[in-house]
């Protein structure tokens, strides 16, 4: 299992997200832009969810390089209290089940789950419940 | 300062036409907008011309005549057609010019746009992991709207539903069949909430407007529709746009609502002196939100609006009566100059069974693209 870039997450278990954070007016980004302006900035693993849609047709390849075989999947904005509105995929989650505003928290999943060597992607899943 | 006018359109009709190239379609519309201005292309003193994909536009002299004149091209994503009109009466305006031509033309591939990472300044990833794809934005957009200002999904529907009806009476529109709501409701999701009728699609066509000072028009013996505003903005901080890994926590304004503001400035009119609006429809939930953003009404107002019929064309403020992006089809050079065309239509009376009732004499046209750029253009008879 391996990223499928570099530089987009921390090495911790579990891992968070690196943004950029710029040196002059403060402002938060994903991932974190190359050059001067911006310092790295590991941004919070929880969120909540801003908005969402589902991808319901298989993207054109290239650029997409998941698998050929297409499940629809939902994409969503979720929003890291103070930082930034992080787009990613969500996970472990029904699309009926999804709600603006519900809690979530970062994960990793194969973007092709049947490869030899998968290649991580960044998702957010429903928040575990604190007991 | 005297107005500049538009005296003559033309327009090839929007679709598909196999074995017409996009720049053929450009000289249709141009052959037609001469005649309908009453000119020779060789009274032509300048062109701006418009396509995204679909050729270099100057050289349309070969086939329209070798007359030496001034041609420039004008590559601009959606707002590309008004930034050639915006060109165009800037050079009118400066005295340099009385007559000129603003032409758009494209011809896209069947099926989405399918665009790449590194022409936007994105990361390989980034489409890798499937996020190169336009109508993930624009459903997140309006699924965010629609959360904070209480749209409902079936007013995605009704404008589709609108768009089509007017299109029926719209001959150079692509999809002219009407649907009924529940159709295009129980249509199959393409990304949700928008059904595979609330997207238009790349398409084909082209437009062509004659410009000229208010002297020129006067001898030509023209009607005399004034361009009061042209107005191309950019965006500010905080707008969100198509491709965006992510997005500022301080949410602002869009392009759309500077380039609006500015534009009723320069014509000295507001949102309440307009007669008929032709808003960038690329998606059912487009129109609605810039209903707002233009300034027409107040977020959250559009459910109402469109529940009593308020944007059809007996309504207060009928909007997109050729049946806009959406069932016109959206060839991207093309697209910006046809509201302007399908304005100056209504503001003749020439609108046939889509004719605005009422004798209307201010029109406004407005298109939005990526990565946050519009452009509005108001007309006056």
């Amino acid at each position: 299992m391996r990223a499928i870039a570099e530089g987009l997450f921390t090495d911790e278990t579990p891992p968070r997200l690196i943004g950029g954070r710029h040196r002059q007016s403060g402002r938060i980004v994903f991932p974190c832009p190359a050059g001067d302006d911006y310092e790295r900035h590991p941004l919070k693993r929880e969120g909540t969810l801003w908005s969402y849609t589902i991808q319901r047709y298989r993207p054109k390849s290239p650029p997409y390089a998941g698998p050929e075989a297409f499940h629809p999947w939902p994409v969503a904005y979720v929003e890291l209290g103070g930082e930034a509105i992080v787009e990613a995929r969500l996970a472990n989650v029904e699309p009926e089940d999804i709600r603006i505003g519900m809690p979530l928290e970062l994960t990793l999943v194969a973007l092709d789950p049947a490869a030899a060597d998968p290649r991580l992607v960044h998702a957010f899943q429903p928040a575990r419940v604190a007991s | 300062m005297s107005d500049v006018c538009i005296i003559g359109v033309g327009i090839h009709p929007f679709g598909r036409t196999d074995g017409l190239s996009g720049m053929d379609q450009g000289v249709y519309a141009v052959r037609q907008a001469l005649a309908d201005a009453g000119a020779d292309w060789a009274d032509i003193q300048f062109a701006y011309g418009a396509s995204e994909a679909a050729g270099n536009p100057d050289t349309m002299v070969e086939q329209l005549g070798l007359t030496g004149l001034q041609f420039i091209n004008v590559r601009n994503g959606c707002a590309a057609g008004g930034s050639a009109l915006f060109s165009a009466q800037m050079a009118i305006k400066s005295g340099e010019f009385e007559l000129g031509l603003a032409v758009g033309f494209d011809k896209h591939p069947r099926g989405a746009f399918n665009p790449m990472p590194a022409d936007f300044n994105l990361p390989d990833w980034y489409g890798e992991a499937g996020y190169m794809i336009t109508t993930q934005f624009f459903a997140n957009k309006i699924t965010r709207y629609m959360h904070e200002y209480g749209i409902s999904a079936t007013s995605l529907g009704r404008v589709a539903e609108k768009a089509f009806r007017n299109a029926v009476h719209a001959p150079h529109a692509w999809r002219r069949e009407p649907v009924a709501l529940d159709a295009i409701m129980d249509a199959p999701m393409v990304s949700d909430p928008y059904t595979k009728y609330m997207f238009c699609s790349p398409a084909e066509g082209g437009v062509a407007l004659i410009l000229a000072s208010e002297k020129k028009a006067r001898e030509l013996g023209k009607p005399l529709i004034r361009l009061k505003a042209a107005a191309m903005r950019t965006r500010p901080p905080g707008s969100f746009e198509v491709f965006a890994p992510s997005i500022d926590i301080k949410r602002g304004g869009s392009a759309t609502r500077i380039a609006s503001t500015d534009a009723f400035r320069m014509a000295g009119i507001g949102p309440e002196d307009i007669a008929i609006a032709q808003l960038q429809d690329t998606e059912a939930g487009a129109e609605i939100m810039h209903m707002a953003e233009n300034g027409f009404c107040k977020d959250g107002e559009q459910d109402q609006w469109l529940a009593e019929g308020l944007t059809e064309i007996d309504g207060r403020l009928p909007v997109n009566t050729d049946g806009g992006c959406l069932a016109c089809g959206e060839p991207i050079g093309a697209s910006g100059l046809r509201q302007v065309y399908e304005n100056v239509v209504q503001l003749r009376g020439d609108g046939g069974g889509r004719q605005v009732p009422g004798n209307p004499k201010t029109a406004y046209g407005h298109v939005y693209g990526a990565p946050g750029v519009s452009a509005v253009t108001i007309l006056e008879r």
